[in-house]
């Protein structure tokens, strides 16, 4: 953050270059975007893509409870999902005629309807943070949740409803029906609500949100309501979160149980913790990340999930300041100019740490497809090598490395937290 | 005139234990009044049921002729009174200059608003770099808050108190956990930034209370027994009593 803040102090005064400099990594942000289907042009990168801009809105929106707000939900999926099932209602009735409305305009209708769910359960659920109000997200997430079966009129039951967004009103000859039209609507809607946000957070609302994650009562006496500020960040947060799911419905145009109930909910905590919630961009790191995981870690391993588990878990205990503090902790050694003091520690670390996970990793896949595999098939293939699951000496060969690995990337850690120590202290060397 | 602050007959419960037990007090415009007591004599209490942290259990709380019995903190606040905290009480993970801000934003009409930015408030940005040079933390502008040292922190804590322009300040153990020339620092720095308006503090280093006080209420067991000046508390047979004469004569000394 401290990068981002430098430039916002230099924007205040207003020169044109200032200016140029203020807006600059929304621009290079946007050039980006626009550039990214030519290099990844191929359809399942488009669907990536898109599955990652949306949980990126959903993400960032995510952490104006979470990082800005002080406030961890358990249930926040209720409010994307919302947004997501009235747009596709709102798509079946633009279809049937009944209504004319521009497909790209739906998201914002989604967002609408997230912030009226969100006045409504923030109006009580907002009146104390912590842990109580961590147990009523939970409450009302499992809730909605069940009611998704129950309130079929609504929800579709168990197979959901599904609309079809080609079939909205043309504009500029648009209909959505390829993927990449349907790419760039949803590039536009990341770049809109992402800067909406981040302009958020430098609002007085935004800074007090901050205030009063830090110290509620200290926000009380300087004559803001604690109730009222969370109550705000609680209804913007849900507003973004229906745009994540207007976008949704635009994307895959099929709303379920899956968008509102405590999995969603766990795996948006998940990505915007991993991400860190310290940063802006923290979130944004995350959703690429487990997007990435999720859709090609998948294709190799039939047991990512445990390993995006284990991630979580050292992270927390290790990380807490997730990808992007780890990014930012090095700022500090760059601008003293002792970065490359850390480059051997590093090195001599992680190629033992690395050897460590990869043993690990071996000793997982190993025993997974020895159990999993269907009778008979005792060949298996991993890191381009194959060989015999039920055999001893794959075995041997992972737990040799782990044991291995691990010894000797704990006798170096020292070393590194040495380097660190030096790297970060103003004495020069 | 109306007074600053005006306690009658002043009450509070917690379950069957009378913490506060009808204290009557007036507090004059402009006035600098210390609040002193032994420990558990419920002068801390007595500082969060005028500011509204507690709610009261009877009597009636008046700031500037203004019931203010019953009202949330945030609302007292808006009426013109801040006070500071015993045990610092400040926004840790925002930098020092942050800090300031974020006690300038009501007091100068923010509100609750999204559609201002903040970095772009020069009125505001100004307003809290002079708070920051008021409070001898200049150098000190971009720090994390919670790195700060004690002492900067205390003093912190007196800037954030006094930046929405209160004219009732209340400062509740100001030097307490400070070294000599630390507490000799605070008491210019209190004295500055509270010229012309209402003080009252608590605190135990009676050289600070007699160094800055116009008047001293002693209380305890949850009853004033004494609301003079430093002469007549110094004096008082009754105070001597309640404090076993040895903070006192410390003072002397």
């Amino acid at each position: 953050m401290t990068a981002i803040k430098s430039t916002d102090r230099a924007a205040a005064a207003t020169s044109g270059s200032a200016v140029l400099k203020r807006f600059a990594p929304w621009i290079i942000a946007a050039l980006f975007l626009l550039f990214l289907p030519v290099i990844f042009a191929s359809g399942s990168a488009l669907t990536i893509m898109n599955q990652m801009a949306i949980t990126i809105v959903f993400a960032l929106a995510y952490n104006m409870l979470l990082g800005q707000g002080g406030m961890l939900s358990f249930g926040h999926a209720v409010y994307m999902g919302l947004g997501g099932f009235f747009c596709v209602h709102l798509m079946n009735m633009v279809a049937a005629e009944e209504w004319f409305l521009p497909i790209p305009l739906l998201p914002l209708f989604g967002g609408i309807f997230g912030l009226a769910f969100a006045m409504v359960i923030g109006f009580f659920s907002t009146r104390r943070a912590g842990t109580v109000f961590a147990m009523i997200s939970l409450g009302i997430g499992e809730l909605i949740a069940a009611c998704s079966i129950i309130i079929v009129v609504f929800f579709g039951g168990e197979e959901g409803i599904s609309g079809d967004r080609t079939m909205g009103p043309e504009i500029f000859g648009l209909d959505f029906g390829s993927q990449i039209e349907v790419y760039y609507l949803t590039a536009a809607w990341l770049l809109v609500s992402a800067a909406a946000m981040y302009f958020y957070s430098r609002t007085p609302i935004g800074r007090l949100a901050n205030a009063v994650r830090d110290n509620e009562e200290r926000a009380e006496f300087l004559g803001y309501s604690q109730r009222y500020v969370r109550l705000i960040s609680f209804c913007a947060s849900g507003f973004f979160a229906g745009i994540a799911g207007g976008l949704f419905a635009i994307n895959f145009e099929i709303l379920t149980e899956e968008n509102l109930n405590l999995v969603t909910s766990g795996t948006i905590l998940l990505i915007t913790f991993l991400g860190g919630v310290g940063f802006f961009i923290g979130p944004i790191i995350g959703a690429i990340f487990f997007t990435l995981l999720q859709t090609v870690l998948s294709l190799y391993t039939e047991i990512w999930q445990l390993y995006v588990g284990a991630l979580f878990v050292l992270t927390v205990m290790f990380f807490p300041g997730g990808m992007s503090g780890l990014l930012f902790m090095h700022v500090r050694p760059y601008q003293l100019g002792k970065l490359n003091i850390l480059f051997l520690p590093y090195l001599k670390t992680f190629l033992p740490a690395t050897a460590a996970i990869l043993g690990g990793v071996g000793f997982l896949e190993i025993a997974f497809h020895a159990k999993n595999a269907s009778v008979g098939d005792q060949m298996m293939t991993l890191f381009w090598l194959t060989f015999d699951s039920h055999g001893l000496i794959p075995w041997l060969v992972c737990v040799l490395l782990a044991i291995v690995g691990g010894y000797l990337a704990c006798r170096m850690a020292p070393l590194l937290r040495d380097a660190w120590d030096e790297a970060n202290s103003l004495v020069a060397n | 005139m109306t007074a600053a602050i005006e306690l009658m007959d002043v009450r509070k419960n917690f379950g069957l234990a009378e913490i506060i037990r009808g204290v009557d007090l007036r507090i004059e415009r402009a006035e600098r009044h210390a609040i002193i007591g032994p420990n558990g004599a419920g002068k801390s209490t007595l500082f969060n049921l005028i500011t509204g942290k507690y709610g009261l259990t009877g009597g009636t709380i008046k700031l500037h002729g203004e019931d203010v019995g019953g009202l949330k903190p945030f609302e007292i606040s808006r009426r013109g009174l801040s006070r500071s905290f015993q045990i610092t009480n400040i926004f840790a993970n925002m930098t020092v200059f942050e800090n300031l801000r974020c006690g300038l934003l009501w007091s100068m009409g923010y509100k609750y608003s999204f559609w201002t930015l903040v970095d772009r408030q020069s009125r505001l940005t100004e307003r809290a770099e002079e708070l920051l040079e008021q409070i001898n933390l200049g150098d000190r502008r971009d720090t994390i808050a919670g790195v700060l040292t004690y002492a900067e922190q205390r003093a912190l804590e007196i800037g954030i108190t006094i930046a929405g322009g209160a004219d009732v300040i209340m400062l509740d153990e100001p030097t307490a956990g400070m070294s000599h020339s630390e507490t000799a620092a605070m008491v210019q720095l209190i004295r500055k930034v509270t010229e012309g308006k209402t003080l009252v503090m608590v605190e135990h280093d009676m050289g600070v209370i007699f160094d800055v006080a116009d008047r001293i209420s002693v209380l305890v067991y949850g009853e004033i027994i004494e609301s003079d000046t430093p002469e007549v508390v110094r004096a008082s047979a009754k105070v001597k009593e309640a404090y076993l004469g040895s903070s006192l004569d410390e003072a002397d000394a």
